[in-house]
């Protein structure tokens, strides 16, 4: 099984472009597969299954997606086999910033849009300084200038990724992450059946305070576990 | 070169690499101080800080490293001598009238037909150097060859400098910090002192002047075409420069265009205006999407062309009158 994973900000592009990128392989007759890991809910699998692509999508409700995603990837590839695919995509909203669910040696790409401001290359924190591609939607709204400056801040915050211009509408530029993509995952694993001994690019934060347990009352009584007070000046 | 910087001092770093400085704020870390060794600086920071920055630290200085090794290769230029437009096909589906098209250094073409015809499509297809892969089907060679992925993609070393018909400023920053961003990023060695010069050259080609904190989004049409065409000319190293209508945008058009012109350069130009399509050395002409003659300047064109001049002096002229309450005498 051939895995990629596929973080972004919400709205970034990512199923624009995965659907693409999804049409480019399925023309040499991959058999592909896509996981949608969200919050809450998530209407990509419609955009999937008009594709023609198996897709399942999981809901991580009140937990990170990211943690979510770990827990369950294992569950996930064996689902992808016992659907005849032999490449997984997992899609997953960036949300906090803080976790990212790429893997040691499992190509990782970031897609983040050319419109969302100035910082967010530097705000995106692991899900893109930890990608080997970083994949900029949305440049046909620009003008060239901004798609330069925007760029470049994508390279301050990672340096040693591959940033791609992709148009999430034609898909122009998928050829390309296509083809990086496979040459991902020749260098890294030529067999990637195996998902023991794997292990995150990145570890996740804790989360693990009572609120993030579902507390709703406020007040110190009702803090335990990991809690941090702010500092005022 | 990451053992080379870990033993620099960050004094030293910057001396070296002046576009090094914003490496540690992008990652919300305090700068090391002036005299410290970058490797002792790394091992002082806290694990729970890095854990907090979404940083790991024995990643720091290799990512560091590559930032400086991309912003070297960025610095030298490329050149190119000719480029060639494979036809695709129209509208319709037909194959292109004009089989192909080859353009030389130096050279300047005009792209005129009927609006909807397919002008801007064909800088587009330039734009992306397209490999049989936009709707036109048409592919771009440069030099004789089809240009490698890493050319047509890298977002990097750009080979076309555009300057496009539906451009829009979204970035929330004054002209000035934009355009000294823009300076940065194309790695000119003195990034504000250009900056000023652009600014001062977009104001002489537009209508209404704007200062330099003037946010970017608050600019008007045609002084963000001013501003684009005057950051275009001055600090792009493209060899290949597209411009999409730029009469449009009530900037003084013969300016903009000598400014674009002068290096040596291949110049597309697509546009409604006789003047500017006269000045061109050959002109293509499109229609339904396709490109369906070639035509060269003659030279009685070119006396048409100095008439042409004349009556829109006189135009211009009238206008500026106008535009400042005078009366036409
Ligand atoms: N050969 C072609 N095949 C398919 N679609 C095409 C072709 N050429 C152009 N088009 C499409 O036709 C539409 C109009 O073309 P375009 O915007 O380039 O016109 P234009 O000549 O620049 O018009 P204007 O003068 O109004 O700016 C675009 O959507 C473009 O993608
Ligand atoms: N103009 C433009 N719109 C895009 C591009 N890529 C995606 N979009 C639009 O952006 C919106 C969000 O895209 P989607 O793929 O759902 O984002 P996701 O939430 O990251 O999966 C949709 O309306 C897309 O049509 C692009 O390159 N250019
Ligand atoms: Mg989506
Ligand atoms: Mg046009
Ligand atoms: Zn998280």
């Amino acid at each position: 099984m051939k895995l990629i994973t596929i973080a972004g900000p919400p709205s970034s592009g990512k199923t624009s472009v995965i659907v693409a990128l999804l049409k480019e392989w399925a023309g040499r007759g991959d058999k592909l597969s896509v996981i949608k890991f969200d919050c809450l809910t998530s209407s990509d699998k419609e955009a999937y299954e008009k594709a023609g692509i198996p897709v399942e999508t999981g809901l991580a409700g009140n937990l990170c997606p990211d943690h979510y995603f770990v827990n369950n990837i294992g569950k996930g590839i064996a689902w992808a086999e016992s659907q005849g695919a032999n490449t997984l995509i997992t899609e997953s909203a960036g949300l906090c910033n803080r976790c990212a669910p790429h893997i040691k040696s499992i190509p990782a790409v970031c897609v983040i849009d050319a419109l969302s401001g100035l910082n967010t290359p530097k705000k995106t924190g692991p899900m893109l300084r930890y990608a080997d591609l970083v994949v900029v939607t949305k440049g046909d709204i620009v003008s060239q200038a901004e798609r330069e400056v925007f760029a470049y801040r994508v390279k301050q915050a990672a340096p040693k990724a591959r940033i791609i211009a992709v148009n999430g509408l034609t898909g122009q530029g998928v050829l390309e992450l296509a083809l990086l993509l496979d040459e991902l995952s020749q260098k890294d694993r030529p067999d990637n059946d195996q998902m023991d001994n794997m292990e995150l690019r990145f570890s996740m934060p804790t989360a693990l305070c009572s609120y993030c347990l579902g507390e709703k009352r406020i007040g110190q009584d009702y803090q335990i576990g990991i809690t941090r007070e702010m500092k005022f000046s | 070169m990451t053992d080379k910087i870990a033993n620099f001092t960050y004094t030293r770093l910057i001396k070296e690499y002046p576009y090094a400085e914003d490496f540690f704020s992008t990652r919300e870390l305090p700068a090391p101080g002036d005299e410290v060794l970058l490797k002792e600086y790394l091992e002082g920071i806290g694990d729970e800080e890095l854990q907090d920055k979404g940083l790991i630290r024995e990643e720091i200085l290799p990512e560091l490293a590559g930032f400086l090794e991309a912003m070297e290769s960025l610095s030298s230029s490329t050149s190119i001598s000719s480029l060639k437009i494979q036809g695709g096909r129209a509208k319709d589906g037909n194959p292109e009238a004009v089989e192909s098209l080859t353009v030389n250094v130096g050279d300047i073409i005009s792209v005129v037909g009927p609006t909807g015809s397919g002008k801007s499509r064909l800088l587009e297809d330039i734009e992306c150097l397209a490999q049989q892969d936009t709707p036109t089907n048409r592919q771009i060679l440069i030099d004789g060859n089809a240009p490698g992925n890493n050319v047509r993609f890298s977002m990097d070393k750009k080979l076309v400098a555009q300057i496009s018909q539906n451009m829009n400023f979204v970035m929330d920053c004054s002209a000035l910090d934009f355009v000294i961003m823009h300076s940065e990023s194309r790695m000119v060695p003195n990034p504000t002192e250009i900056a000023h010069e652009i600014l001062a050259l977009a104001n002489e080609l537009a209508g209404e002047r704007f200062t330099e904190d003037t946010a970017l989004t608050n600019l008007s049409g045609g002084q963000s075409r001013a501003l684009m065409i005057a950051d275009t000319a001055l600090l792009s190293q493209s060899p290949i420069v597209l411009i999409d209508e730029i009469e449009n945008a009530g900037v003084d058009r013969k300016k903009a265009l000598d400014l674009l012109v002068r290096n040596e350069k291949i110049v597309f130009l697509a546009t409604h205006d006789p003047l500017l399509a006269l000045m061109a050395d050959r002109r293509v002409i499109i229609n339904g999407g396709s490109m369906i003659r070639v035509i060269e300047t003659n030279d009685q064109e070119r006396g048409m062309l100095c008439k042409l001049e004349e009556a829109d002096a006189l135009l211009l002229n009238a206008r500026e009158q106008l535009r400042h309450g005078e009366m036409l005498h």
